[in-house]
């Protein structure tokens, strides 16, 4: 599904990324976890070209990822994704928050995108929220409107990165649960995080990033219970 | 006092002239620089330089110079001018087939001029919106222009009335220049007035005070205007 082959990133001379290859495979919820400023975030934009990588190549579903204008759209519309800060667009109701993405790039009729959108908004629970606008949304709601917006495109890859480090911590399992919903529908999820937790019940393999490399990677049992690199072990004994 | 009121009628003729120059300029103004500043945010170096060129020029260089080219410059650059005539006025007046009828003129270089200002003001309006915006339009497979037209602008737009409102109210009041071209707007009737009547304190007393209510109003229609749409998102 996601091929990354020795892909570098630098901005300017800081070096961000180095030589990282993964697979990901149809269905497969990867977890990528590290210490601040690892390159996690940057991996995660990588993926969907955010940040056009220096070196490298990915494919997507088979297709490579160049700095292709329509490319660059089309394999958007594969791969959603899931902001730490929710970015919902703030002058538009929750309802065309979600339908927006369908009738502005795919050209849906209104009514119709209007309908997937009121159904993703069911999904997520907030179908009582359609015609309120960001602001008046809590936290969890706002990235829950977030993930219904990203789904309306029908991706075939979600990545999500840090989707509740922003939130109260009575919020984080509203929105962890609408994303253990998806994985268990078979989703293709790569996920940024600290809840380890979700890591281990969610994730099929967790990957260690530090220093712009990908360290180790393995099953949740692997990693959170007899990680071998040292690097790996030192941040587990932090945040565990 | 007396002579302030008689001459009302008069000086209001030349204030509807200063606010229709000033509605237009501005309307125009507002065309210019979206586009102007639009080109300034552009990836494209040879945009991005003519666009910066232009606001540094028409807010570099006095309104009243660039009123001057305008007027006198263009018929020179085409090479057209047979001299100069004085009016009924006092004013010299271009002896041209070209020459431009003073309003057209007055109308194209604060357009121009305010085009500058409000080109830089829209560019701020659209820098001032997160870049997470633009990300997350992007990422749901927005083209630039449709993020632009869809989720940037219309946030911006927004922010932008404040400034703009100012501008407004700034090029109404530089309008006065214009008197320099013949233009009869409110400044030139009492300077008329003045010339005739030999009260120059309470007709340009009665100038400034029309000139207050003008932009008094103006700057309560922005708070209104500010108010209603931030409570619409
Ligand atoms: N646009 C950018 N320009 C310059 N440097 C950047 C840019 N984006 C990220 N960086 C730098 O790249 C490095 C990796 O950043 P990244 O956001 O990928 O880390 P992260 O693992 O996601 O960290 P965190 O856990 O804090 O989110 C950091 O040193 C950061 O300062
Ligand atoms: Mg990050």
């Amino acid at each position: 599904m996601i091929e990354v082959r020795n892909l570098d990133k630098s901005f300017g001379k800081l070096v961000v990324l180095r030589d990282i290859s993964c697979h990901i495979a149809l269905q497969e919820v990867v977890c990528v976890i590290g210490p601040s400023g690892s390159g996690k975030s940057t991996f995660l934009r990588c993926l969907n070209l955010l940040e056009q990588p220096t070196a490298g190549e990915i494919f997507i579903d088979g297709v490579k990822l160049t700095d292709n204008d329509n490319t660059i759209n089309l394999v958007r519309q594969n791969v959603g994704m899931v902001f730490q800060r929710f970015n919902l667009f703030p002058h538009k109701t929750a309802l065309h928050n979600v339908s927006m993405g369908p009738e502005i790039v795919q050209k849906t009729p209104r009514k119709e995108a209007e309908k997937i959108a009121n159904d993703l908004l069911v999904k997520v629970g907030l179908a009582d929220k359609a015609n309120v606008y960001p602001d008046q949304l809590s936290g969890g709601q706002q990235q829950r409107v977030a993930i219904a917006r990203a789904l309306a495109m029908q991706p075939k890859i979600m990545l999500f990165d840090e989707p509740t480090s922003a939130l109260d911590p009575e919020m984080v399992g509203e929105v962890l649960a609408v994303m253990k919903d998806l994985a268990r529908e078979g989703m293709t999820m790569v996920v940024v995080t600290h809840e380890m937790g979700f890591a281990r019940e969610v994730g099929d393999r967790v990957i260690f990033m530090d220093e712009g490399r990908l360290v180790e990677e393995g099953t949740p049992e692997q990693i959170f219970g007899n990680a071998e690199n040292e690097r790996t072990k030192a941040f587990l004994s932090k945040i565990l | 006092m007396e002579i302030a009121i008689n001459s009302l009628p008069q000086l209001l003729k030349g204030a509807s002239l200063t606010v229709t120059i000033t509605v237009l300029s501005v309307t125009f103004g507002c065309i210019i620089g979206l586009i102007v500043g639009l080109a300034r945010l552009s990836k494209n170096k040879l945009l991005r330089l003519l666009a910066t060129a232009y606001v540094d020029f028409f807010r570099g260089t006095p309104l009243l110079v660039q009123i001057l080219i305008v007027y006198f410059g263009t018929p020179i650059l085409l090479q057209d001018a047979q001299g100069f005539l004085v009016d009924n006025y006092g004013m010299p007046q271009l002896i041209s087939n070209y020459a431009m009828p003073r309003l057209v003129a007055a109308v194209i270089a604060c357009s121009l001029n305010s085009g500058a200002y409000i080109a830089e003001i829209f560019r701020a309006g659209v820098q001032s919106i997160e870049r997470g915006q633009m990300e997350a339009a992007r990422s749901l497979g927005m083209s630039p222009r449709q993020a632009m037209r869809h989720v940037i602008l219309p946030q911006a737009f927004k922010r932008v009335i404040p400034p703009l409102g100012n501008e407004f109210i700034a090029l109404m009041k530089d309008t006065s220049l214009l008197s320099v071209i013949g233009i009869i707007e409110l400044t030139k009737s009492g300077m008329l007035i003045v010339a005739w009547s030999y009260e120059a304190f309470a007709i340009y007393l009665t100038v400034a005070f029309i000139y207050l209510v003008m932009t008094f109003t103006l700057s309560r229609v922005v708070d209104y205007l500010e108010r209603r749409l931030k409570t619409s998102d």
